[in-house]
């Protein structure tokens, strides 16, 4: 598949945003956390500005940015249509847990409950997210069970990169929370690397034989393709990046993304608060930066059943 | 409605392409462009049509496969174009209903006023069978050419896709495949029509039929393999008879 920028960038953007959502409700809730109101306005803002930016930027690639609201329609059989009504939803009780912890500087009781609804539907819609890839049976490589899994640990984990260092910015201590970012950022890499084990050992589900019909023949190759120029098929579809490229880009967002905020975050807990807001905010952009490299290899890496009319052997 | 027909279409119209005796002329493709580009989605637009690298919309396409190896081997033209599916992907994935299946006939459409373009649904056809229009902002497919084959305006023998009335070599054939004793279907029983990739679970309505065997020793097309009856007589020798006299006479 064709990586395009705005795609990648709404994803990683958006997942760390909702990320984001979900601790603060998690952080209200479960512990009790004092609603510092600086804190709160930079946290909130973030947050919402991540999820609006991706948003806006995958609006922005529609053919009919104008029609998107019809988008929001057939919600029962199309998971892009559920991602976009929960992620609209999303809006209000994080908008008014927002308004309670910077305004009132109020985060417990109805304000905790209200940021508990927000993270509940951030998660729902990083599902939803997730399921528009992970239910493509035309892509092999996306349709599997890890796809999901590998969407919410990574919300999670920048989420939780990001929240620890905002807490250590704002001097708030919660140590706990460079522990919570190291494990969940561990966690995830962990599943994405199971993702990674399962589309490199799967067997091909399709073929060339099977997409022509052809194989009671032999074995089957294109001879000459429909036309000798481009198509809009193939420029969407039939990216195909060198094995040799993709294994090193996958160590690259491995340490980006992965080793070096796990050690940065876990060794941010041994710090006095502004030095750990230092390592904290550089974990924040290596995760971020190696997180738009596995996403970039997400679509790179899938292979889509169209490239078997196009001379590709397997999908 | 992007959710699939309540009721699932009984009439499924359809084609069954004949890949024995498709020759690869890429006529239904060009008469496909031509009808289309002033069809229900018209205009199928073209990006930089005289300019270094032409690129455009097109619903039907002809590649062309080798299968086997050796004296075995086959070349197979192989014509693709939206097969209509039964349970079409492309149709539930859309998020605004654009993207449908008519319960009437089974003919699947993309209605162009509330499309937004977001290309999820040529992301989940398996087959290729959608196009973009760049310059439209919208999603384009075949529509079996659902203006000539309800258009009264056109005599009866007209009322079929364009690309089966073009084909020279009659290798494309439309009809219901949804009612089991119509043509199409019985020539898929005959033939042993096929669906492209059934492991995708689109159950697509168009059928494939097979190229027949191979017919390679003399005498498998019918005719003699040898013609023992007609074996040239003795040369006669020359300077005697009749042909001789001629032969020297005009030789002369
Ligand atoms: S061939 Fe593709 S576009 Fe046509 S109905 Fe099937 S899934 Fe949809
Ligand atoms: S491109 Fe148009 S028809 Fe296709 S899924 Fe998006 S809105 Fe529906």
């Amino acid at each position: 598949m064709n990586p395009a920028y705005s795609v990648i960038f709404f994803t990683t953007a958006s997942g760390a945003g909702y990320g984001l959502l979900i601790w603060l409700g998690v952080a209200a809730v479960f512990f009790d956390m004092p609603a510092h109101r600086w804190f709160g306005f930079a946290a909130f803002a973030v947050a919402l500005a991540l999820i609006t930016v991706g948003l806006l930027a995958s609006t922005l690639h529609l053919g009919h940015p104008e029609r998107a609201w019809r988008g929001l329609t057939q919600w029962r059989s199309s998971w892009l249509s559920r991602e976009g009504v929960v992620a609209v939803l999303t809006f209000i009780p994080a908008g008014l847990a927002a308004i309670g912890w910077v305004l009132l500087t109020r985060n417990g009781g109805v304000w905790a409950w209200l940021g508990a609804a927000a993270a509940i539907l951030a998660v729902v819609t990083v599902f939803c997210t997730a399921m528009i890839y992970q239910s493509l049976r035309a892509i092999p490589r996306w349709n599997t069970p890890w796809v999901a899994p590998v969407y919410l640990a990574f919300a999670l984990a920048s989420g939780a990169l990001l929240f620890h260092f905002g807490v250590r910015a704002f001097g708030l201590g919660l140590a706990w929370s460079g522990w919570a970012a190291a494990t969940l950022t561990a966690a995830a890499w962990a599943v994405k690397l199971i993702y990674w084990s399962r589309i490199d050992g799967a067997a091909a589900r399709s073929t060339a034989e099977s997409a022509t019909g052809l194989g009671h023949l032999g074995k089957v190759r294109l001879f000459e393709a429909p036309h000798t120029g481009d198509n809009y098929l193939m420029r969407e579809m039939g990216y195909k990046i060198a094995r040799k490229h993709a294994r090193r880009l996958r160590i690259i967002a491995l340490i980006l993304g992965g080793a070096l905020p796990v050690v940065l975050a876990a060794g941010a807990t041994q710090l006095p608060d502004l030095a750990a807001a230092f390592v904290a905010a550089i974990a924040v952009i290596s995760a971020g930066a190696g997180l738009l490299v596995e996403r970039w290899l997400f679509f790179a890496e899938a292979v889509h059943t169209i490239s078997l009319y196009y001379g590709t052997d397997a999908a | 409605m992007t959710s699939l027909p309540l009721n699932p279409p009984k009439k499924k119209l359809g084609l069954v392409i004949d890949l024995d005796t498709c020759v690869g002329c890429h006529a239904c493709a060009v008469n496909c462009k031509e009808w289309n580009t002033g069809g229900h989605s018209a205009p199928l637009t073209d990006l930089e049509p005289y300019g270094e690298s032409p690129l455009g919309v097109w619903f039907n396409r002809v590649h062309t496969f080798e299968a086997g190896d050796g004296a075995e081997g086959r070349t197979v033209h192989f014509p693709k174009s939206c097969l209509h599916c039964d349970e079409p992907a492309c149709v539930t994935v859309c998020p605004t209903g654009a993207s449908y299946k008519r319960e009437e006939d089974g003919i699947v459409l993309v209605n162009p006023d509330t499309c937004i373009g977001c290309k999820l649904c040529s992301w989940a056809c398996p087959y290729g069978a959608r196009e973009y229009d760049y310059i439209d902002g919208v999603m384009k497919k075949c529509t079996m050419c659902i203006d000539r084959i309800y258009n009264e305006n056109l005599e009866e023998q007209d009322r079929v896709p364009v690309c089966v009335s073009t084909c020279p070599a009659s290798a494309r054939h439309f009809g219901d495949l949804g009612d089991p004793n119509s043509e199409v279907s019985q020539l898929v029983r005959e033939r042993g029509g096929y669906d492209l990739m059934p492991e995708m679970g689109m159950q697509p309505v168009n059928k494939y039929l097979p190229p027949r065997p191979a017919k390679r020793g003399a005498g498998d097309t019918g005719a003699p393999a040898s013609l023992p009856d007609h074996e040239p007589g003795p040369v006669e020798a020359a300077g005697s008879g009749f042909l001789a006299w001629v032969d020297r006479t005009l030789s002369r």
